[in-house]
């Protein structure tokens, strides 16, 4: 298990021989194969490597939306596998914030609605969770179309508002899987400096996905990924 | 953001296919509503006429309910001025009280000796003034209005018979009976084409017209009633026939004659003291048969004790109400059965088609922290909410097409009742069926939305992430 420094800040995520398998018919496919891993607070981690080379599997684990098949797992200081299913929603609720590559908005919620949800998760008092919508809305530059729908959006703006959404309850850890995949170059590149600035001004910890060396050049900590297995870390000052 | 704020959003995505669930519930309310309004409608007016004609309640001698009408002067109550005078007065059943009158039943044979018919009768004698407040009896506001008897203002001897009795007995001329063809006009056309009898000798066709009686004017009915008097012996009154009523049931008006109590009594039980076989109670509403029974029994067991006496209810004095009554509660219940599993499979197919399409939704709901019980709210919420918008218009329309049903002038002929009456649907009002309904319909929605929900919770979150 790698060695924490008591000094330093508590590593955001730890991962410690991870390994995910998974079974398709009769057959066993490894995704995963020991993982150690640590994600340093505050810092913007890139998570890089080809299709299929295991990148969503990691997010989806450190995201504790998935459990591995073996190796310990500590996120925001809490062993997640131990947690029953009840406590790791209500953990995922207070600490940590996804952002999705196809944006997965509730159509049926106004742009302020979408970033309130999961302040109602928190169950946030009232006044409180208008005051956090309205300075998030306002952080991503998205406030004038607070009442519109996800729908009448484009989807530069919509990923704005998940943005918004992802970092509403003052999360650890924002996890992107691929977030600017659907994204022309130029809005792309847009979406990156906001969650950069957003990264920078709330001190919170981002764990994205790409295969953009731009995004790659712009990561505090870049992970390369193959074949289930870690090819490399590059760390920079964070 | 409430929880049944977002279920209908969620249901106003797919219009379409919320407006067809609605309206599968809402065929399904109206049937139920409409058929229910008609069913009580039918069971109200059955009630109605055993109300109007025999009262909620009647005080018998004990066991002439059973073996009674066999020997009617054997099971007579002897004081029963007296039991109304205490039934009337007792400060707990007087509120209760519409009408308590005495009332005979009798058996006999009623002839036409002119015409040389007779057959046997059921006699009823009754107190004309009672009976008439008694046929004024509508607590449902139903188009009932039967009027006075004919009895009313006549002298002693009248009597009034039903058609079929008028038919036996050849009065359908005089009564002015429709449809009632004379027997010898029958018997002529049958025996049109038999060859003709010897002609009788001249001295029997003498004698029997020395024995014939005198006969009666052409334009007035009259019968001979014989009856066995209370020591076993026959009487004969002769009895002046008003009018003959059809009674419903062609049973009961094939035997019916309906005559002044004191006729009855003196038929019965001549000079000697008169009696009454029942006395009959007729209360404001019927809800207040329970209380007003349980009355009577104490003052039967305590003030009237003198005497052996009951009490039974309109239900126990006319099985076929309860009959009826079960009769349409089963075809309603298996109605509402039969709607409730096709709303059942309406309903959950649209949520097992709500949850195939949100799964996505699910996953990102799951992976923000909602917890399985949320997501089952989630669905479980839109079934509700469908549930109650759908039994709410059900209940609705059903009050417009039971509006229109009443108001389209239909007619028809309800068990037991002589003429025809408005076709009427009784939903308006039916307050229990209504709310009954609507809550049933709401259960169902919800019931059917467990299965999909639970589904929808149990998802794994990458899985529900990754559908496309």
């Amino acid at each position: 298990m790698p060695a924490q420094n008591p000094e330093a800040p508590m590593n955001v995520v730890t991962m410690n021989q991870i390994s995910k398998t998974y079974h398709l018919d009769a057959v066993d496919v490894p995704a995963l194969v020991d993982i150690d891993l640590e994600i340093r607070p505050n810092c913007f981690t890139v998570i890089s490597g080809p299709s299929g080379s295991g990148k969503t599997t990691l997010l989806n684990l450190i995201g504790c939306i998935d459990q591995p098949n073996r190796g310990e797992l500590v996120v925001a200081g809490e062993a997640v596998q131990k947690l029953s299913d009840d406590a790791l929603s209500d953990f995922r609720a207070r600490h940590l914030g996804f952002i999705f590559q196809n944006f997965n908005l509730l159509p049926v919620l106004t742009v302020e609605e979408n970033v309130e949800y999961p302040l109602l998760l928190t169950r946030m008092a009232a006044a409180e969770r208008k005051q956090r919508v309205a300075t998030l809305l306002e952080a991503v530059g998205i406030a004038d179309k607070a009442r519109n729908l996800p729908g009448q959006l484009s989807g530069g703006q919509r990923q704005r508002v998940a943005i918004a959404r992802a970092l509403a309850p003052s999360p650890n850890l924002v996890l992107a899987d691929e977030p600017t995949a659907n994204l022309d170059s130029h809005t792309g590149a847009a979406i990156i400096a906001l969650m950069r600035t957003m990264q920078r001004e709330l001190h919170v910890s981002f764990v994205f996905s790409s295969h953009d060396p731009k995004v790659m050049a712009e990561a505090d900590d870049a992970v390369m990924i193959r074949d289930g297995r870690i090819e490399n870390i590059v760390r920079r000052a964070a | 953001m409430r929880t049944l704020s977002l279920a209908l959003r969620n249901l106003l995505r797919n219009r379409r296919r919320s407006l067809t669930t609605l309206i599968a519930m809402v065929i399904g309310a109206v049937t139920i509503l409409v058929f229910g309004g008609y069913a009580r409608n039918i069971t109200l007016s059955l009630q109605t006429g055993y109300v109007m004609r025999g009262g909620h309640l009647q005080i018998q001698r004990k066991d002439y309910f059973l073996y009674g009408t066999g020997n009617p002067a054997a099971y007579g109550i002897a004081d029963y001025q007296d039991v109304i005078d205490v039934v009337s007065h007792d400060p707990v059943l007087a509120p209760m009280l519409a009408v308590v009158t005495p009332t005979i039943s009798l058996g006999g044979i009623a002839g036409n000796y002119a015409a040389g018919v007779s057959r046997t009768i059921i006699g009823t004698g009754l107190v004309v003034a009672d009976r008439n407040r008694m046929r004024r009896w509508n607590d449902y506001d139903l188009p009932f209005h039967p009027g006075d008897t004919a009895l009313t203002g006549t002298a002693e001897d009248a009597v009034v018979v039903g058609t079929g009795v008028a038919r036996v007995l050849e009065l359908c001329g005089p009564l002015k009976v429709p449809n009632c063809p004379g027997r010898k006009q029958t018997e002529a056309a049958q025996g049109a084409a038999a060859p003709a009898g010897a002609a009788a000798p001249a001295d029997v066709t003498a004698l029997a017209a020395l024995e014939a009686r005198p006969k009666a004017p052409q334009n007035e009915a009259r019968i001979e009633l014989l009856a066995a008097n209370v020591h076993g012996a026959p009487n004969v009154a002769s009895l002046h026939v008003v009018k003959a009523e059809h009674q419903g049931f062609k049973e009961f008006d094939d035997m019916f004659v309906g005559m002044h109590l004191a006729q009855a009594q003196r038929l019965l039980y001549g000079n000697e003291k008169p009696q009454a076989t029942a006395v009959v109670l007729q209360l404001h509403h019927t809800s207040q048969i329970p209380a007003a029974k349980a009355r009577l029994e104490q003052l039967l067991a305590t003030t009237l004790k003198g005497e052996p006496l009951e009490v039974q209810d309109f239900e126990a004095l006319n099985p076929f109400y309860g009959q009826a009554v079960g009769m349409f509660a089963a075809i309603f219940g298996f109605m509402a059965v039969l709607i409730g599993a096709i709303v059942l499979f309406t309903v959950g197919n649209t949520m097992s088609m709500a949850v195939m399409e949100r799964t996505t939704e699910i996953g990102t709901l799951r992976a923000m922290g909602l917890r399985r019980s949320g997501i089952r709210r989630l669905f479980m919420s839109e079934a509700l909410v469908l549930g109650a918008i759908g039994a709410a218009a059900g209940v609705v329309v059903a009050l417009i097409v039971a509006w229109l049903v009443n108001h389209a002038g239909l007619t028809w002929l309800p068990p037991g009742q002589a003429d025809p009456v408005p076709l009427s649907v009784r939903v308006w009002g039916e307050t229990r069926m209504m709310f009954g309904t609507a809550a049933g319909l709401v259960l169902v929605a919800v019931i059917s939305a467990w299965w999909p929900a639970r589904r929808a919770a149990r998802m794994l979150i990458v899985d529900a992430l990754r559908h496309v």
